[in-house]
């Protein structure tokens, strides 16, 4: 089985991961609703294949202060997943959460942030998972917050590893305010073909 | 005028006097500026990994501490930079989460590419004149050739200069 070369994902895989994406994110949106008891709108995802050089300024710059919660992918998919959130959208989904105004993360902030990032990346992969047949679990959330390009660093050395690009789905939900959080699913090497293989896209 | 260099990440840049370099958002990457104390020829790399020999995929020489550096140096020698003269300070290595999970290949990466760095530096003989390196949080640097200053930001902490 040949490994999949990132640096020549276009096409049909680019489009692949592109609506894996989308339907990820959508239940995300869904597995939010619920847990804020209210309507959440989604945009349709901006999905982007960037280059490292380029990823800071599609997160609104390098020095851009943001939530990252980062979870482990176990099972027949490996490697790991990422929601992020610009700082000023953490606070509000907090707030919602906790039905208070939140301007600060202390550790009860943190804790809420960490199950929030736990539940929205649970429902991506379960979408995933029902999609491709495979099984995948989730490790427990770490939670950093800081400068976009230290937290974005932890994903972008996973993918440097692999190749020399970083897949990146971006999704602004809204309900009255808009809250800006972007995914980055890092699959090692091998599973990326296992689950292009999954999806019947990909034969070899 | 004098202009400041911006360094993305996996990638380095050469910077003369009096022009400085930066590279913004440093977490478990570390970033490496190396100067001429001389002529005042510098750069910077913004390295991301330890080890090309360990990564099948290694064509972007910028993205690993150990061709990064030599890289770096070689360009800076190009630019009339002497490797007698060289000084270098770094600064990054950060471990960002704390990775209750310890399967992650992740672990310990920032100290890896710090330790990664240090190896080269003294392979060139090249003296390490100061670090910031380890602990938790990201680093913003900005590196003046002119002086050798090199000015670390971090969120929630005063700025730093080594």
């Amino acid at each position: 089985m040949a490994d999949l070369d990132l640096n020549k994902v276009e096409g049909i895989y680019y489009d692949v991961l592109k609506e894996i994406g989308n339907i990820g994110a959508g239940n995300a949106a869904t597995a939010l609703a619920s847990m804020l008891s209210q309507k959440v709108d989604m945009k349709v995802p901006r999905v982007e294949l960037l280059d490292f050089k380029e990823l800071g300024e599609a997160m609104g710059g390098e020095e851009q202060i943001m939530a990252g919660i980062y979870l482990r992918i176990e099972g027949d998919l490996q490697g790991s997943i990422m929601f992020l959130l610009e700082e000023k959208s953490a606070y509000t989904l907090v707030g919602r959460l906790m039905g208070t105004q939140v301007n600060e993360l202390d550790e009860m902030a943190q804790s809420a942030l960490k199950e929030i990032g736990n539940i929205i990346t649970g429902s991506y992969l379960n979408s995933l998972s029902t999609l491709t047949n495979l099984t995948i679990s989730e490790s427990v959330p770490d939670l950093a917050v800081d400068m976009a390009g230290a937290i974005l660093s932890v994903p972008a050395i996973e993918f440097g590893m692999v190749g020399d690009k970083m897949l990146l789905i971006q999704t602004a939900f809204s309900d009255d305010e808009e809250i800006n959080g972007f995914f980055i699913l890092v699959p090692d090497l091998p599973s990326y073909g296992k689950l292009l293989r999954a999806l019947g896209v990909m034969t070899d | 005028m004098a202009e400041m260099i911006k360094v993305g990440m996996a990638d380095l840049k050469l910077c003369i006097s009096p022009d400085s370099i930066t590279t913004l958002g440093l977490g478990s990457c570390v970033g490496v500026a190396i100067r001429d104390t001389g002529n005042k020829v510098g750069g910077l790399a913004h390295v991301m990994l330890p080890d090309s020999t360990e990564i099948k995929n290694n064509t972007n020489i910028a993205k690993f501490a150990d061709t990064g550096v030599e890289e770096l140096v070689r360009q800076m020698e190009k630019a009339g930079a002497r490797r007698s003269m060289m000084v270098a300070k770094i600064a990054g290595g950060a471990q960002m989460f704390s990775f209750q999970n310890s399967s992650s290949p992740l672990v310990r990466v920032g100290d890896r590419n710090v330790a990664a760095v240090k190896k080269k530096l003294q392979e060139l003989r090249i003296p390490v004149k100061a670090e910031d390196t380890g602990l938790n949080y990201g680093r913003t640097v900005e590196f003046y050739p002119e002086t050798g200053d090199f000015v670390i930001k971090a969120v929630g902490k005063p700025v730093s200069k080594i």
